[in-house]
């Protein structure tokens, strides 16, 4: 189970989303998860076997490692990404939902089902509307927060996104204060920094989507609205003219009968 | 066979859960899976290599690493994941199972086309009879294990939290020997991610165990209430699915034409009836 099997789950909500949230989706496998594969991994690699600490005394650098360090940024974007792509998930779940609810009804035989088959229900897309509309809502929002979450424990944790070359260091049991160098830093300066881009990149890409979502949401409202206000007067004129076609039907149907019995 | 084998082998099972029992495979698959194999597997990576001691007797560091990971926390979480995961196998068997004895009675009533064939492998399976009692068996078990493996990480490794400094005085170590932990604080936070995934994993397990109980109740108690409809309903319906496997077994052991005779003055058996309906 790794980033491939991720990929697969989430391309079939591609499928579901609007145009915002397919770029969304683009963005967050191009340019976050596969450069944490091919690239930060390879950076970070050998980020405590190269954490050099001037004093021989045993244990002093894997404490000061541990205390500068708790928690790799690998670590943290994995967990991000991983956090991040999973509200996707309940847009699948409700879609997953909804055709099993055609399925039965087309199983039923029920009369309102439109479908010709079972296959046109599997392969068919979904508009979000109704309760559909407030999941893909509630997974952007829930998106945004973990962003947001996480951006803010790297601030927290690191301080400003930078990484320095050295590092002083008094933690037990190293004796006095202790230079620890830190390996490769602004490599993985370059790196945070392409990484936090993204992120925001990625946070407004999903406000703009949330903005259009309820933009949508209202110009229907408005729309349903200024119907219902013209619906009784167009209800009236399909009914007399139902009514005028049936007569016509009944009439001419009359009139072949008397043609046909004379 | 690695993680991604077990996830296509589990994907199958996945058709014919409950809603709980599918929210309960994608936690496991994505928050404890993936975590492991890419988050926490590197973190792990150089426990014994990095696990430093003040010393330079030769012998104390691999000793003492020995005294206090008897089973690296990875290992156990590994461990754990399988053996969480395979009782669902139960379910896959008892599936394919009853998807056999369909297909035989297909072959026998002479429906064996393909198309046939493909409904009975496509259709999912109703959680009722001996497969509910299956379901139910395999929710226990999952429950099972993981109570267990929390239990032995909490002896292995008490209060979850990984210390920098460990004493040891185990031979060949001369006196006592501070050791220095490697990562203490990056594993601490994931053996309590891990923890709490568990106990999320542990209450979906046990709503999905009150679903279930409680389907089968109101089922009944629907049977009890309205004989008459239940008959048709849930009785009628385990009834004409008894009359089936009688009939479906008296098949399979004589495969005698007058059966088979009598199965045609029954088109009710040859139809697949509502067990292949909608769920």
């Amino acid at each position: 189970m790794d980033w491939g099997a991720l990929h697969t789950i989430l391309g079939g909500v591609n499928k579901h989303s609007t145009s915002i949230g397919k770029i969304w989706l683009t963005v967050l496998f191009i340019f976050r998860i596969m450069i944490l594969v091919v690239a930060a991994e390879r950076v970070w690699g050998d980020e405590q076997d190269d954490f050099v600490c001037n004093t021989l005394q045993p244990g002093c650098k894997n404490v000061c490692y541990d205390h500068f360090f708790p928690i790799s940024h690998i670590r943290l974007w994995a967990l991000q990404l991983i956090f991040v792509s999973t509200p996707a998930l309940l847009v699948a779940m409700h879609v997953a939902y909804r055709r099993h609810e055609k399925k039965r009804q087309f199983r039923k035989g029920d009369q309102k089902c439109e479908y010709k088959d079972i296959e046109e229900i599997r392969r068919q897309r979904f508009h979000i509307d109704g309760s559909l509309w407030w999941t893909y809502t509630s997974s952007i929002f829930f998106r945004l927060v973990f962003e947001a979450v996480f951006m803010y424990a790297f601030y927290f944790m690191y301080d400003g996104f930078r990484m320095p070359r050295l590092m002083k260091c008094s933690a037990w049991p190293c004796p006095n204060t202790v230079d620890c160098f830190v390996s490769r830093p602004t490599e993985k300066t370059v790196f945070t920094i392409f990484m936090i881009a993204v992120s925001s990149i990625c946070i407004l890409l999903n406000v703009a989507e949330l903005c259009y979502l309820l933009a949508k949401f209202f110009l229907r409202r408005s729309k349903k609205a200024g119907n219902a206000k013209h619906q009784p007067n167009h209800e009236n004129k399909e009914e007399t003219k139902q009514n005028e076609m049936n007569e016509l039907i009944s009439d001419s149907c009359q009139n072949t009968v008397i043609g046909f019995t004379s | 066979m690695n993680w991604a084998g077990l996830y296509t082998v589990l994907s199958g099972v996945n058709r014919h859960s409950t809603a709980i029992g599918r929210i309960w495979l994608s936690v496991i698959f994505i928050f404890r899976i993936m975590v492991l194999v890419v988050a926490a597997e590197s973190v792990w990576g150089d426990e014994k290599s990095a696990f430093t001691c003040n010393t330079q007797q030769p012998g104390c560091n691999s000793v003492c690493y020995d005294h206090f990971f008897p089973v690296s926390h990875i290992r156990l979480w590994a461990l754990q994941l399988i053996l969480v995961t395979t009782p669902a196998l139960l379910v896959a068997m008892h599936v394919a199972y009853q998807q056999h004895q369909e297909k035989k009675l297909l072959v026998l009533t002479g429906h064996a086309d393909a198309k046939h064939m493909e409904e009975v492998k496509k259709h999912k399976m109703r959680i009722s009879g001996s497969l509910w009692w299956t379901y139910v068996c395999s929710v226990v078990f999952r429950l099972l294990f993981e109570a267990v493996f929390m239990y032995i990480f909490y002896m292995l490794y008490p209060g979850y939290q990984m210390m920098r400094l460990v004493k040891c005085e185990a031979y060949p170590c001369p006196n006592i020997v501070d050791c220095f932990i490697s990562r203490p604080t990056e594993k601490t936070i994931f053996t309590v991610f891990m923890l709490v995934t568990s106990s999320i994993c542990i209450v979906l397990n046990m709503a999905e165990l009150v679903y279930l109980v409680v389907r089968a109740c109101a089922r009944r108690g629907e049977h009890n209430s309205n004989p008459s409809s239940g008959k048709s309903s849930f009785y009628g319906h385990k009834l004409s699915s008894e009359y089936k496997q009688n009939e479906i077994n008296q098949l399979l052991t004589e495969q005698d034409g007058s059966l088979k005779d009598m199965l045609r003055r029954n088109p009710g058996l040859q139809e697949k009836g509502d067990r292949c309906s909608a769920c």
